[in-house]
C-alpha cells in the first residue's frame, strides 16, 4: 500500500516539474520583457514607464540568471503560488478554486452515467455472446469511438438542443446544463468500457469456478452474484484508471465545447490568450486530477482484491 | 506469423473508407485546380455545382479545396507521427532490454514523465510554446505515440531475448543486427503494426482536438478540427457544409480502427 501510494507521489511530482518547466519556458519564449509585461497587468498599459518596469525586475529577481529563476519559479508552483492572471488580473487560485469544483462535478457526472450505460449492456451482451444484440452493441461501439469526444458532443448539441430544443446548448446554471456534456463525455467513455465489460463477462461465464458453483447447486442467480460479479467488477474498476486520460482529454474538450465553466475550458482559454499563470494552473490541476484518479483506483482496487495485496507484498519483499 | 486478413468485411471497409478519402484529394489535386485560400464572399454557401462539388464555405472558398487540403494534413502528420514514435520505441525498447541498467532506467525515468500528465495536455502545453506550428505539434504528438512502442517492445524483448533460439545464435556468434533482422523484428511486427494503425488514429484524433479548441493550426490554413469549430456557428445556414469535415474525421479514424483489427495473430 505504501509503495503503491508512493508511486503516485513521484507521478505527481513528475506533473509539477513537466508542467513548471514547460510554462517556465513558455514565459521566457513569449517576446517583450518580462518585467514591462507584469508591470503592465499591475498598473495597467498606460501607466506602465521604465522606473515601474525596472521595480518590478529588482522586486521579481528577474535579473538573476536564468537557473535561478527557473528553481524559484519551481519553488513558488509547489507551494501553489501561482499569481495572478494576465487576462483578468485576478488571483489564479481564486479562479480555479471555482473551477476545479465544476469540472469535479462534470467528471464525477460522466463517469456514473458511463457505468450506468457500460455495465448493463456489458452484461447483457457478454451473457449472449455473438447474438444480435452483442453485434449490435459492437457496431454502436465502433461507430462511438470512431468520432472524437466533441463530436458526438456536437451531434448531441444540433439533434436534441438546437432541433428539439429539449435542453439547453451550452453554458451554467441549473442542472439541465450539465446533461449534455456529462453523456456526450460518458457516451465516449461507455463505448469503450462495455465492450471490457461484455469480454470478462463472457470469460467468466465460462470459466470452470462459475461451472462448478452451479454444479454444487446454486441457482444462476446465485452463482452470478457470489461468484460472476465480483470477478467482473474488478477489471472493470482497473479500467477506470486507465480510461482517466480519456476522460481528462474529453473534459478539456467538452467543456470547450459546452462553455462550462471548468479547468478544462480555462485551459483552452489561457492557452488561446497565451495566460502563462492560467495556464500552468489549470494544466497543473488537470494533471494532479489525473494522478488523483489513478490513485483512488489503485487503493480500491487493493482493498478489493487479495490477490493484488499478495502481489504488491511480493514485489516489495 | 503475422497474417493480414483483408477478406475480413470490416478490414475491406477501412482499407476502402482511407481508398476513397485519398480518391478525393487524388481527383481534387488532379481535375479541380481551385485554390482553397480564394475567399468570394459573394458566393459564400453556394451549393454543389460541377465546378464545386462539394459546395463553398462561409467566406465562399472551396470545400473541396479545403477538404483536400485538411485530409493531407491529417494524413501526413499521421504518417510522421506514427512512423517516428515506431522507430524511437522500437530502438528504445530493444535498447532498454538489451542493455538494462542505467540505459533502461534511464529511459523508464523519461517515460514515467511524460505518463505522469494525460497526452492532450501535453500536447497543448507544447501546442501553446509554438502556436500554429505543424512541427511543434509534430513532435508533441510523436512524444505521446512512442511510449505505447517503447512499453510493447521493450516487454516482447526482454521474454525474446531468455528464448532458446536467440541464446543458440548467440553462441553461434551472430551479431546484434542479425538477431534483431533474423528474431526479434518477425515477432515483433504482429503487434507494432496494428499499434502503428492506432497510433495514426489517434494522431489525427490530437490534431483535430486542438484544432477544435483553437489551439492546433491556425486559420487559414484548412484543418479538420479548425473547420468544424469555423463552421459551427452557421449550422443552420448550412448543416452539409459542416458535416462534410465531421465525416473525414469519423471515416479516417473509423479506417484506422478497422485497419487494426485485421492484423490477426495466427498460432
Amino acid at each position: 500500500m505504501i509503495k503503491l501510494l508512493y508511486r503516485r507521489l513521484m507521478q505527481a511530482i513528475f506533473v509539477a516539474w513537466s508542467v513548471g518547466s514547460l510554462t517556465f519556458l513558455l514565459m521566457h519564449l513569449l517576446p517583450g520583457d518580462f518585467a514591462y509585461r507584469i508591470a503592465a497587468g499591475r498598473y495597467g498599459y498606460d501607466h506602465v514607464t521604465q522606473a515601474a518596469a525596472d521595480a518590478v525586475r529588482l522586486e521579481l529577481g528577474l535579473d538573476r540568471p536564468i537557473w535561478q529563476q527557473y528553481f524559484a519559479w519551481l519553488g513558488d508552483l509547489l507551494q501553489f503560488n501561482f499569481g495572478n492572471s494576465l487576462v483578468s488580473g485576478a488571483p489564479v487560485l481564486q479562479e480555479i478554486d471555482h473551477q476545479l469544483g465544476h469540472s469535479l462535478q462534470l467528471a464525477l457526472y460522466a463517469v456514473v452515467i458511463s457505468l450506468l450505460i457500460a455495465v448493463p449492456v456489458g452484461i447483457y451482451c457478454g451473457k449472449r455472446a455473438n447474438s444480435v444484440a452483442d453485434r449490435f452493441g459492437l457496431f454502436t461501439s465502433v461507430m462511438l469511438r470512431a468520432q472524437p469526444v466533441f463530436v458526438i458532443g456536437l451531434l448531441l448539441v444540433l439533434t436534441l438542443a438546437m432541433n428539439i430544443g429539449w435542453l439547453p446548448v451550452a453554458g451554467f446554471g441549473g442542472s439541465q446544463y450539465l446533461i449534455l456534456p456529462a453523456i456526450a463525455l460518458s457516451l465516449s467513455l461507455a463505448a469503450l468500457s462495455n465492450r471490457i465489460i461484455r469480454n470478462n463477462t463472457h470469460q467468466v461465464m465460462h470459466s470452470s469456478y462459475l461451472q462448478f458453483a452451479r454444479l454444487k447447486g446454486l441457482s444462476e442467480q446465485q452463482a452470478f452474484d457470489r461468484h460472476a460479479a465480483p470477478n467482473i467488477a474488478l477489471p472493470v474498476i482497473a479500467f477506470v484508471g486507465v480510461q482517466a486520460v480519456s476522460l481528462i482529454e474529453g473534459i478539456v474538450m467538452i467543456e470547450s465545447l459546452f462553455s462550462w465553466p471548468g479547468i478544462g475550458h480555462a485551459l483552452a482559454h489561457a492557452i488561446f490568450g497565451r495566460d502563462v499563470p492560467m495556464i500552468q494552473a489549470t494544466a497543473l490541476m488537470m494533471g494532479l486530477l489525473f494522478v488523483a484518479i489513478n490513485t483512488a483506483v489503485d487503493v480500491i482496487g487493493y482493498l478489493l482484491d487479495p490477490r493484488q495485496r499478495q502481489e504488491v507484498e511480493y514485489a516489495e519483499v | 506469423m503475422l497474417k493480414f486478413d483483408l477478406r475480413a468485411p470490416t478490414t475491406l471497409l477501412g482499407v476502402f473508407l482511407l481508398f476513397a478519402l485519398l480518391i478525393l484529394v487524388l481527383f481534387e489535386q488532379l481535375a479541380h485546380g481551385v485554390d482553397g485560400t480564394v475567399q468570394l464572399l459573394d458566393n459564400a454557401f453556394a451549393l454543389p455545382s460541377w465546378q464545386e462539388p462539394l459546395g463553398t464555405d462561409q467566406f465562399g472558398r472551396s470545400n473541396l479545396a479545403r477538404l483536400s487540403a485538411a485530409i493531407q494534413i491529417s494524413l501526413w502528420m499521421s504518417l510522421l507521427c506514427v512512423i517516428t514514435a515506431a522507430t524511437l520505441g522500437t530502438v528504445a525498447g530493444i535498447a532498454a532490454a538489451w542493455l538494462r541498467g542505467w540505459v533502461d532506467a534511464s529511459i523508464g525515468f523519461v517515460v514515467n514523465v511524460l505518463m505522469a500528465l494525460p497526452g492532450l495536455i501535453l500536447v497543448l502545453l507544447i501546442g501553446a510554446l509554438f502556436p500554429g506550428s505543424f512541427t511543434a505539434l509534430y513532435i508533441a504528438i510523436s512524444l505521446v505515440l512512442w511510449v505505447e512502442f517503447f512499453r510493447v517492445v521493450r516487454a516482447q524483448t526482454l521474454s525474446l531475448l531468455a528464448s532458446p533460439e536467440i541464446e543458440a545464435s548467440r553462441l553461434y556468434g551472430f551479431g546484434p543486427l542479425y538477431l534483431f533482422r533474423r528474431h526479434l523484428l518477425p515477432r515483433l511486427l504482429p503487434s507494432l503494426l496494428p499499434l502503428a494503425c492506432f497510433g495514426a488514429g489517434n494522431a489525427i484524433l490530437a490534431l483535430a482536438s486542438i484544432g477544435f479548441v483553437y489551439v492546433g493550426l491556425q486559420p487559414p490554413r484548412a484543418e479538420l478540427g479548425l473547420m468544424m469549430v469555423e463552421l459551427f456557428p452557421y449550422y443552420s445556414d448550412a448543416p452539409w457544409v459542416l458535416a462534410q469535415p465531421v465525416l473525414c474525421v469519423f471515416a479516417l479514424i473509423l479506417s484506422f480502427n478497422l485497419i487494426a483489427g485485421g492484423f490477426r495473430h495466427d498460432h
